[in-house]
């Protein structure tokens, strides 16, 4: 393992920054940590780059022990690579003498170091700017020249804190694909901390969805998106409704569940669920218009470039014909009529109308193994 | 040079760490004891707890005629001389602060003179434009009789040259006030229907007004220490002050008055601390939190009325500080005082003499120039280290000697000097000799009550700095020494050379820390103009200040300079 956190715990007064986090990264991993802002994902870069101290637990960097009971090593001992969100490319220096900074603070005499921080301007295509100012540079630019300061620490773990969050979103897709080949030519395992989800979809191995000072899930991407552990999960990541349901029959990977408005439904699980109470996740995938499924209603419409994006809102099914009473049996009470289903989220082709009734099938769902609020 | 520091044991850098910022907070909590604790710590000692302090002695000076006397004068001329500051320097800051009155860069440095330019030169130049043999008012036919007395030297007319001393706090109090006052406030009162004086006198004073006070409290501090302008109007006035007074006893009876200076040090010393604590809680209860960040002041037209108050501006200010200026220029230039200035009178005689011929003022101006250079530079590089500690894991240790230099700063350059009297008179233990009558006491006296001033744009730039710089070169394996060397020093030297210019620019004027500290060798430009003024020589003291205004001048366009493109708040004048 490159990076092993336990039970990781840092105080702000009272409030938890992170919460007893404890996470395995294998080396070479690319792997994000998102969450919305404040949930803590900083915090958890700067305890193990060391820019903070630990309140409680471990952390070991390349198998050794970095942070722990009576240990602090600090920053510069630690042999990591940050990329800030700021860069933090220092002003009085050029561009070559910010990249050459962390050879010469390992020992190496000035002029070698310029030498060898011009193969890693090189690398990042930047060797025509090597006596600018950070200040003389565009933001993709400055963001190249974080990148080969990094390379020239020669850090086997690199922790990049928003670093794509300064730029225009046109540059932003550039500097993805930038960012996974500088992954894949440094081969060091990175720790990417991003709130934007699409980023992380796009540049992971790895995805650990933070919020509150833990860690939800970590999973690949496609898993957090087609199987998230919980209704934060759901939530967070794609569009999608989580809806209250009852598990009527279990299978290994499937189950039969019964919605709120009475229609029953085949999702995927995971294992055998148990019958009860439970929540399902329909993305707007599971839904299809069309076919014999009851009448939706049209709440709204929105325009999502490729495609139309529309809320509707399913009947509640009719009601059972009444059964003829059982004459040992005192007389059913009145049930309470059944609860109005939330509205699902349902994609299309072609526009529709708010108020138009189109019919829906619904074609699967994911039953959310952990029951949490959302 | 493979893992370098990445695979160094933990023990090391444990063992290494203690190098690195403990060993600057210890040199620096050394320099702290030697500039504060020692030199203060031997004031309060010997008025409260030799033998013959404590009650009874303050008993006894507070029961003495003179000291009763004395202190009244201070009271009277700082509490009035700060209420006349406050209406004057607060009215031009309004009307600069808030108008659209052109060059206000220029006006601003203008009225920085006012305090640029030292109390005792003031009072010298304000001597020759309005005594009897005033060269100018002679030229223009409106000199007093011969034979009568200066109408400076009367209370009225300390507590005018206090007055004017005091303008440049309370007008940079309230030009800083204003820059963060939110423009919206001012707009919505507009908007609302307020006409500028209504939006005045409901928005803008009301808000405001914690910095007025705090202002007056320290021009009221100010005035307490000052000792140029009572020492050299005052005596002959009868009027005299605490500081003056205690000046008084040292020269008549030498440095067995020690114990009684130490009780009047503590006196006024303590008069000093509490309007500066009262003015700590004032601002405290006072200040409204301001929503909104600070952005473009207001721009209030005045119109056709424009003109007219920029020339009344311009020659309040061209006949308070440049008058004065010339009329000493005058006094130079004349062979001997009293002779009418003119063409075929006008003589370089003087200037010739201090620069040239007099061993005492080449000697004086050698010594200002090398205490306040070697003050400049050792008060930049304490307020460099103070500042990156501040913010490190020591922060609290070095706010603790930054709170020990403020309050240095605070009481009057005089206790500063008793105290160093009192504190290195005897030989320095195990060394033998006393650092007394050499430049080093001077120099001590200088770093301990200047080392504020040059903290304080030093903090500026440090607040103003990006943490993640510094992150960024911790990770990038940069220990506490090499980050200080390559990415601090670059990034606040600019600010720390401000803060050294505005200390040499102050050491450079002094007259009240080297006033007591001087001996034969050891003399300073300020005492050397003081005793020149003093012993009659009133064409020589001219002289002297002539050079020492234009350079003092000098260094403030220097400053200037430097000043471009350093974070606002630093260089005083500039917006």
């Amino acid at each position: 393992m490159s990076i092993t956190l336990a039970n990781l715990t840092r105080r702000y007064g009272t409030a938890r920054a992170v919460d007893d986090l404890s996470a395995e990264i294998p080396a070479g991993c690319f792997f994000t940590v998102l969450g919305p802002s404040g949930c803590g994902k900083s915090t958890l870069l700067r305890l193990i780059a060391g820019l903070e101290p630990l309140d409680r637990g471990q952390i070991a960097l390349e198998g050794r022990m970095v942070a722990g009971p009576g240990l602090h090593l600090p920053p510069e001992a630690r042999g990591v690579g940050v990329v800030f969100q700021s860069y933090a490319l220092w002003p009085h220096m050029d561009v070559l003498g910010n990249v050459a900074f962390p050879i010469e603070a390992a020992g190496v005499r000035r002029a070698t170091a310029r030498a060898e921080a011009a193969r890693h301007l090189d690398s990042v295509a930047l060797t025509a700017f090597a006596d600018r100012r950070p200040a003389d540079l565009s933001g993709g630019q400055r963001q190249r020249v974080a990148l080969a300061r990094c390379l020239a620490a020669r850090a086997r773990i690199v922790l990049m804190d928003e670093p794509l969050a300064n730029l225009d979103p046109h540059l932003r897709a550039a500097m993805e694909d930038e960012m996974a080949a500088f992954h894949a030519r440094a081969g060091a395992t990175t720790l990417f901390i991003t709130h934007d989800q699409r980023e992380a979809m796009a540049l992971s191995d790895l995805v650990a969805v933070m919020r509150a000072g833990r860690f939800e899930q970590i999973a690949a991407p496609q898993d957090l998106h087609d199987r998230p552990a919980n209704a934060f999960v759901a939530g967070f990541i794609g569009r999608g409704v989580v809806l209250d349901a009852l598990v009527l029959e279990a299978s290994p990977n499937r189950a039969l569940v019964q919605l709120a408005n009475g229609m029953t439904l085949a999702v995927r699980a995971t294992g055998t669920a148990s019958p009860g109470p439970a929540q399902v996740l329909l993305r707007p995938t599971d839904l299809r218009a069309g076919g014999d499924g009851p009448p939706a209603t049209v709440l709204s419409t929105a325009y999502r470039g490729d495609h139309w994006e529309a809320r509707v809102a399913l009947p509640n099914l009719p009601p059972l014909p009444d059964l003829p009473p059982l004459p040992d049996l005192p007389p059913l009470p009145d049930l309470p009529p059944l609860p109005d289903l939330p509205p699902l989220i349902i994609t299309l082709p072609q526009r529709v109308m708010v108020g138009e009734e189109v019919p829906i099938t619904l074609c699967g769902g994911w039953l959310l193994p952990a029951k949490t609020p959302a | 040079m493979a893992e370098k520091t990445g695979a160094a044991p933990a023990r090391w850098s444990g063992l290494r760490a203690l190098f690195g910022e403990p060993l600057l907070l210890a040199t620096l909590g050394l320099v702290a004891l030697a500039l504060f604790v020692l030199p203060l710590g031997a004031v309060a000692r010997l008025a409260l707890f030799a033998t013959g302090g404590g009650i009874d002695a303050f008993v006894t000076a507070l029961s003495s005629r003179s000291v009763q006397r004395a202190l009244w004068h201070s009271l009277e001329s700082s509490a009035v001389s700060a209420a006349i500051a406050t209406l004057v320097g607060g009215g031009l800051g309004l009307l600069i602060g808030l108008t659209d009155l052109r060059s206000r860069v220029a006006l601003s440095f203008a009225i920085l003179m006012l305090m640029m330019i030292p109390a005792h030169v003031t009072a010298i130049a304000w001597m020759q434009m309005l005594g009897p043999s005033s060269v100018l008012l002679g030229a223009l036919g409106m000199a007093a009789a011969p034979g009568s007395t200066n109408p400076l030297y009367s209370r009225e007319g300390v507590i005018a040259l206090l007055a004017l001393q005091q303008v440049p706090i309370v007008y940079l109090t309230l030009r800083a006030a204003l820059r963060a006052l939110p423009r919206d406030l001012a707009e919505a009162a507009r908007v609302s229907g307020a006409t500028p004086l209504r939006l005045l006198r409901r928005v803008i004073l009301p808000l405001t007004l914690p910095a007025l006070l705090a202002g007056f409290a320290l021009a009221f501090v100010s005035a307490l220490g000052n000792f140029g302008v009572p020492a050299l109007l005052g005596i002959p006035g009868r009027y005299v002050t605490l500081p003056v007074l205690m000046w008084q006893r040292l020269a008549s009876s030498g440095p067995s008055v020690l114990a009684d200076l130490a009780v009047l040090a503590c006196l006024i010393g303590g008069m000093a601390l509490l309007a500066v604590l009262a003015q700590t809680r004032l601002l405290h209860r006072l200040s409204v939190v301001l929503i909104g960040p600070p952005q473009q002041p207001l721009r209030l037209t005045l119109g056709r009325a424009r003109p007219m108050v920029e020339a009344a501006v311009w020659l309040l200010l061209a006949l308070t500080v440049l008058a004065p200026f010339l009329a000493m220029l005058a006094t130079a230039l004349v062979p001997t005082y009293g002779v009418p200035l003119g063409p075929d009178t006008a003589t370089l005689r003087h200037f010739h003499e201090v620069i040239f011929t007099q061993a005492v003022t080449a000697r004086a101006f050698a010594n200002s120039a090398g205490l306040a250079v070697a003050a400049g530079a050792m008060v930049a590089a304490l307020a460099f280290g103070l500042g990156a500690l501040m913010r490190g894991r020591f922060g609290s240790g070095a706010r603790g000697v930054a709170t020990l230099a403020e309050l240095a700063y605070a009481v009057p350059g005089l206790v500063i000097s008793v105290a160093f009297i009192i504190a290195f008179i005897k030989p320095l233990p195990g060394l033998g000799f006393s650092i007394y009558g050499t430049h080093w006491i001077i120099l001590g006296a200088y770093l301990s009550a200047f080392l504020a001033m040059g903290l304080k744009p030093v903090s500026v730039a440090y607040a103003a700095l990006d943490p993640a710089l510094q992150d960024a070169a911790r990770v990038s394996g940069a220990g506490f020494w090499r980050r200080l060397w390559r990415i601090d020093a670059a990034l606040i030297a600019p600010a720390a050379a401000s803060g050294a210019v505005l200390v040499m620019l102050t050491a450079w004027n002094e007259v009240t820390l080297s006033a007591i500290l001087w001996t034969r060798g050891t003399e300073t430009l300020g005492t050397v103009i003081f005793n020149y003024e003093d012993g009659g020589y009133s064409t020589l003291a001219s002289a002297m200040s002539v050079i020492s205004v234009l350079a003092t001048l000098t260094l403030m366009l220097v400053l200037h300079r430097i000043g471009r493109g350093l974070p606002p708040g630093i260089i005083p004048w500039r917006d």
